[in-house]
């Protein structure tokens, strides 16, 4: 049993990184314009999808693809920011809630128009197959891969937030949006900036998710609460809380279908419930 | 005297009188769909019992379903096991739906709106993981079936056209709709909508806040308990979704279509959505999915105000009727 | 000691920042008692504190002599302390009857009473219209709160905090934002109040504060810099410079 530990927590851990990489936009999203997007997965998907279009139908290679992934759901997010999302951020969390629930399903129905209601194939490049040798244990390439991207990405944004003038700007706005405004940041560009970005993120989660995750017209509801989850549990607006919360959830969730199967999905709700009733306000909350 | 002139007064009004008539009418001019109409009116009686928290109170829940879902099940599995007398298994519903929501007041109604809507959530995937596993009690994804329904009164058996249900549906929802609406148009109604206000405000003038919404939360919870005891002692079925994320999302958009803060909201929106679903999706429920989708979507942006403004659109009105 | 009202060495902070150092501060009954000092000095910090809505990192309140410090405020506000907010914080989408009305609900114990309709509790009902006219809003009593002026919000503000028959009023900037033939209105109403209602009010406007108060504490960076009748603040030196020095106020 514990023999198999330190692959469970690997795979933990590798989940746990596609959980990072698709939520770090919401949580950004989240502490910036205090906005609820429960469509943040439908990122994810169109990422996906448009991963698996550009590989199966277009026979682009792996990487070009991922690239396509993050640039689409990108380009998505900047337009429907700057068209709807904007006009939304003052508003009430119910009319937040009712406008993303209706952008999912739109983005579900119009997925499952398009390419039918069925899990999606990917075809993973050779050299990301198979398992190798790390540290004694025996892990899978492509999940070895995953945590080095999500790793790379993740101090990059690292970098980015606290080395950058726009990421001061980031930072600013999310601790004070009408003072960071009154001093001149343009709060309405790091807004898009970030939105799009966050977008282009998911979707390469969603892209590179497709082996572990799987793909299918479902899948923003199906993430939604892991999404949030991450989010609410990390803490809006850090990317460290949101790290060790998508890794605690990622090792938790893969450990407890592992040992305890029957238990299903329970064990991850059970904890979520148990971790907002210690930390009402988040693993690692900005205080405002 | 005319003092109180400037508040909604609570005599029945007209139209709703007429409502109700024409609730009971259906009886007569649609009898053979009577199932779908025993549906309307309980998922309206689900969809007020969700106004209660969220039109008046201001909770926004996204697992409403888990106390609908508690009751069914509490309902069917008494049924099954040989109580299967109708009126004490809807007491026995509403109760346990009403402990299960009392228990989880205390931490759903904790922190800020998100992490409510997250842990109301939670919740309610608890309970339908929960309902998954035990499939000893609950019959799991296949559903609970093989419930024993006895007679009404012992002497209205529950028949396959469904007109026994129909008026078992009609009065009991009417009785526990008086009482929501004497709940809304009391002094604790009025404090419940000066919570969903302000609830600093409140506090500064004494109000014990938290105590009042767990105290609705309860009562919005045993209503929806009595729902769902009605839907499994009606359709002699109970299945999973009672549970499910869907039933909880496509309450919010009845009372989105009928307008939430108002008691007539959830059961309009609820005759809206079913009507418009049994006939649409049957179609294409791909279609009838990015409609409603879209519908969602413009109601937030020309609803004057968005959702909420409805409501105090509504109140306007209301405050000169 | 007739203090109605009393704070012992009370602080608080936050992070790095000490708002409150360490006040000890009486309110005697029936007093008309002003609290200035400059932006930033920690009056409403300080009323926070003393009205429970935030938790002092050390010290006590006392109202009436019993030890309120880890009441909550919704406790502190049924022992008879009500207060008005620097940002009008009011019932948008309630009337204004409605507004006064839910909190004589409250003072009366029928907040939990949900079988009688509130239409036909005729005595608070009119207890409520008798509220707005003296505040001359009886007019109003029927339109939606946000919908009404500013000025008029202010004085629901007081409106509402009256209705709950307080023994100690805490009325932070209750003339903020209106002009000043309006003002000096609010503050006759306020003068008129009986003194069984103990006052004590956040004020910029130097005017109305020599006008109305009988004491005045001044407050700078968090401690009591002065405290005395109006003419011994007037004449107060430390008083001018922290006040004018920095550009003047009101």
């Amino acid at each position: 049993m514990l023999s198999a530990l330190p692959g469970v927590l690997f795979d933990g851990v590798a989940y746990g990184s596609l959980l990072f990489l698709i939520s770090i936009g919401l949580s950004i999203t989240l502490g910036l314009m205090n906005f609820i997007n429960l469509a943040h997965g439908a990122f994810a998907m169109v990422g996906g999808y448009v991963c698996v279009v550009s590989t199966l139908r277009l026979g682009l290679p792996f990487g070009v693809a991922l690239v396509a992934a993050f640039a689409a759901a990108a380009i998505a997010g900047a337009v429907l920011e700057r068209l709807l999302y904007r006009r939304l951020y003052g508003r009430s969390p119910l009319d937040q809630v009712l406008f993303t629930i209706g952008l999912t399903f739109m983005s579900i129905a119009a997925a499952t128009w398009i390419f039918g209601s069925g899990q999606q194939p990917v075809r993973l490049p050779e050299s990301l197959l198979g398992q190798t040798r790390v540290l004694g244990v025996d892990v899978g390439v492509y999940r070895l891969f995953l945590i080095g991207i999500v790793l790379a990405l993740a101090s990059g944004l690292a970098l980015l937030v606290t080395r950058t003038r726009f990421g001061a700007r980031i930072r600013a706005s999310v601790d004070d949006a009408r003072t960071s405004a009154g001093l001149g940041i343009d709060v309405d560009r790091v807004f898009s900036v970030t939105f799009t970005l966050g977008s282009g993120l998911a979707g390469l989660g969603g892209a590179l998710g497709i082996d572990v995750l799987g793909l299918d017209p479902t899948f923003p509801l199906k993430y939604m609460v892991y999404f949030l989850l991450v989010v609410v549990v990390g803490g809006a607006g850090t990317i460290v809380g949101t790290l060790a919360a998508a890794m605690v959830l990622g090792i938790f969730d893969v450990a407890g279908k592992y040992y305890v199967p029957s238990a299903g999905a329970f064990v991850i709700y059970a904890l979520m419930v148990v971790l907002l009733l210690l930390f009402p306000r988040g693993l690692l909350r900005r205080a405002r | 005297m005319s003092v109180a002139f400037s508040l909604p007064d609570s005599r029945w009004r007209a139209g709703e009188i007429a409502f109700w008539v024409a609730a009971a009418l259906v009886y007569v001019i649609f009898p053979s769909d009577l199932v779908l109409a025993s549906q309307v009116l309980i998922t309206g009686l689900f969809a007020l019992s969700l106004d209660l928290i969220l039109g008046y109170a201001g909770i926004v829940s996204l697992g409403h379903a888990a106390m609908f879902g508690t009751g069914a099940y509490t309902a069917g599995i008494l049924a099954r096991h040989g109580w299967g007398e109708p009126l004490t298994g809807l007491v026995a519903a509403g109760l346990a739906a009403a402990a299960v929501a009392f228990v989880t007041s205390f931490i759903a109604l904790r922190g800020a709106d998100l992490t409510r809507l997250m842990v109301t959530l939670g919740i309610g995937l608890l309970l339908y993981e929960t309902a998954n596993q035990a499939a000893e009690w609950t019959g799991g994804v296949d559903g609970l079936s093989d419930m024993q329904v006895r007679d009404l009164f012992g002497v209205f058996p529950f028949d396959i056209r469904g007109r026994t249900a129909y008026l078992y549906t009609l009065a009991v929802v009417f009785l526990v709709f008086c009482v929501a609406r004497r709940i809304v148009h009391s002094p604790f109604g009025l404090s419940l909508r000066g919570i969903r206000e302000s609830p600093r405000r409140m506090a500064a003038i004494g109000s014990p806040v938290q105590r009042r919404l767990v105290a609705v939360y309860t009562i919005a919870g045993a209503i929806a308990g009595i729902a769902g005891a009605l839907l499994a002692q009606t359709t002699q079925f109970v299945g999973l979704e009672v549970l499910g994320f869907s039933r909880s999302a496509d309450l919010l958009i009845m009372l989105v279509l009928g307008g939430a803060g108002w008691l007539y909201g959830g059961l309009v929106g609820s005759a809206l959505f079913l009507v418009a679903q049994s006939r649409l999706s049957r179609l294409n429920p791909v279609y009838w999915q990015f409609w409603l989708g879209l519908l969602l979507v413009l109601a937030v942006f020309f609803a004057p105000g968005g959702i909420t403004g409805a409501i105090a659109a509504r109140w306007q009105k209301g405050g000169r009727r | 000691m007739t203090a109605v009202l009393r704070t012992d060495r009370v602080s608080r902070r936050f992070g790095a920042l000490q708002a409150v150092r360490e006040v000890s501060f009486a309110l005697e009954a029936g007093a008309r008692h002003a609290l200035i000092g400059p932006n930033g000095a920690g009056k409403t910090t300080l009323v926070n504190l003393i009205t429970g809505v935030l938790t002092p990192s050390g010290g006590d309140v006392f109202l009436e002599g019993e030890r309120v410090t880890s009441l909550s405020s919704h406790l502190r506000a049924r022992r008879g302390m009500a207060r008005t907010f620097q940002i009008t914080t009011l019932f948008p989408n309630l009337t204004v009857l409605e507004a006064v009305l839910v909190a004589l609900c409250e003072r009366n114990g029928l907040g939990a009473s949900f079988w009688i309709p509130v239409a036909r509790r005729i005595r608070e009902i009119e207890e409520a219209h008798r509220i707005l006219s003296d505040l001359h809003l009886a007019g109003d009593a029927g339109t939606l709160v946000r919908v009404l002026p500013y000025g008029k919000q202010r004085v629901l503000e007081i409106a509402v905090a009256l209705a709950t028959r307080p023994r100690v009023l805490l009325l932070d900037e209750p003339a903020a934002g209106i002009p000043g033939s309006q003002s000096a209105e609010i503050f006759s109403v306020l003068a008129g109040l009986p003194r069984e209602v103990t006052i004590l009010f956040i004020e910029h406007d130097m005017n109305l504060v020599f006008r109305f108060a009988e004491r005045i504490t001044v407050l700078a960076s968090g401690s009591i810099l002065a405290e005395g009748t109006a003419k011994e603040i007037a004449g107060d030196a430390r008083v001018r410079e922290v006040y004018l020095g920095e550009g003047g106020d009101a």
